[in-house]
């Protein structure tokens, strides 16, 4: 079964983007768009990498970045054309990282304060409605992704150097094989040999599985019963004397065939 | 009345509400002058000493405890107190400073979408819908709640801390 494991991981285009920027130490003002660029993308391949689900809204970004970057390798209009220098091509986005980041950071006061103020209560039994509608906090203690993020990029790199090749070797297990094994143990035990002891030494999942279907393929063909003695007891797999007698459940408990 | 004795009956009534009071009521009910009442309010929320305190929060007055002693408190009631995922406090920074504000507002400050969030923060009662923005698309307006007030302990909008330049 796949574990599938969501993260709030970057909270959209502009908080990677803001991330990018303080950890390359650049000011927002002037922001060196190829090397941002570059690095926007690669996170983006990253999270893509990491099964992480790339919004739409990271995409449209990766495109006003490239586009950006385009504009500003383009020369300068001539003079006589335009007596001022023309926008910015970046100045658009300057803006919104620079609201982003106003709310980012009064998100984080409020996120002080409220740690304060969840911790203060009323008197009585009622609790404010957000504490009473709680569940366990899974939040990593002091962990951003984004740090989670660059230590996993770290290993991936190093783990890259290392081109050790393996071969797998495939199990060959068929059922056929652990129908035959099923039948000689039961010819060695006329008592019939218990349902657990078929899985007890060191098996593979391959073995575990063709044995498992061997049990039914002969339950089906009506060569073997399977008793249960008590209830949640371990299963007893016993041959039936052909052709089975009418009414020959054997043991006393709960018999299948 | 003198001043000991009023903040003796003050703290009686806030301790028989449990919930924020308005000064103007505790005042009717002690038949003293509101702005005595104000005074002798801030002059108990200034004290340090003892398990409770005194706090002005969502346009009142409440007792409630002090926040060194919550450890004890959460165990007693068995409750964990939850936090805001950091996308819904960007989110909920964006209603506070901007309310009234739509939805693709919201998302046009984020740069990513808030559907999931903005349901997180109404079904914590910090937000709720406030009539629809006369626009095309007629979009549903939001705005923070007297939950919301008591969630950062403030007693309204205006002590909103300020936003940055």
């Amino acid at each position: 079964m796949a574990y599938v494991v969501e993260l709030d991981a970057f909270r959209g285009p502009l908080d990677l983007l803001l991330h990018l920027i303080q950890k390359n130490e650049v000011d927002i003002y002037d922001i060196p768009i190829a090397r941002i660029t570059d690095q926007y993308l690669a996170a983006l391949k990253l999270m893509e990498a990491l099964d992480i689900e790339v919004a739409g809204e990271f995409i449209v970004m990766a495109a006003t970045l490239m586009e950006i970057k385009s504009r500003m390798l383009l020369p300068p209009a001539p003079k006589e054309y335009s007596e001022e220098e023309g926008p910015d091509p970046r100045a658009e986005l300057v803006q919104m990282l620079e609201e982003y980041r106003r709310y980012q950071s009064a998100a984080e006061l409020f996120r002080s304060r409220a740690e304060v103020w969840t911790r203060v209560f009323p008197r009585g039994g009622e609790l404010p409605p957000e504490v009473a509608a709680l569940v366990p906090d899974t939040e990593l203690a002091n962990l951003s992704v984004s740090t989670l993020v660059d230590a996993l990029h770290q290993v991936l790199l190093e783990a890259e150097a290392d081109h050790g090749v393996t071969a797998v070797q495939r199990e060959r297990v068929t059922v056929r094989m652990q129908i035959a094994e099923l039948w000689r143990r039961l010819n060695a035990n006329p008592e019939g040999v218990s349902f657990r002891s078929l899985f007890t030494h060191p098996v593979t999942r391959v073995e575990v599985i063709a044995m498992f279907l061997a049990v039914l393929e002969l339950l089906r063909l009506g060569r073997i019963c399977v008793v249960q003695p008590h209830t949640f007891g371990d299963l007893r797999i016993q041959k039936v004397a052909a052709p089975t007698a009418p009414g020959d459940g054997g043991a006393a408990g709960t018999a299948v065939r | 009345m003198d001043d000991t004795q009023l903040s003796e009956a003050l703290e009686c009534l806030l301790f028989v509400s449990g919930e924020a009071v308005p000064v103007e009521r505790l005042a009717e009910a002690l038949e003293v002058d509101a702005e005595r009442v104000l005074q002798a309010l801030e002059a108990m929320r200034a004290r340090s000493d003892g398990g409770l305190q005194v706090a002005a929060v969502a346009g009142g007055w409440m007792l409630c405890t002090r926040p060194q002693y919550a450890q004890y408190v959460t165990r007693l009631l068995r409750v964990q107190p939850q936090k805001l995922s950091r996308a819904a406090l960007e989110t909920l920074a964006i209603i506070a400073y901007r309310q009234p504000i739509t939805g693709p507002e919201i998302e046009a400050v984020r740069g990513v979408s808030v559907d999931g969030v903005m349901g997180t923060l109404q079904a914590r009662g910090l937000i709720r819908e406030a009539g629809r923005k006369q626009a095309p698309g007629r979009p549903i307006l939001y705005e923070t709640t007297e939950e919301f007030l008591r969630y950062l302990g403030i007693k309204d909008l205006a002590e909103l801390p300020q936003l940055e330049a």
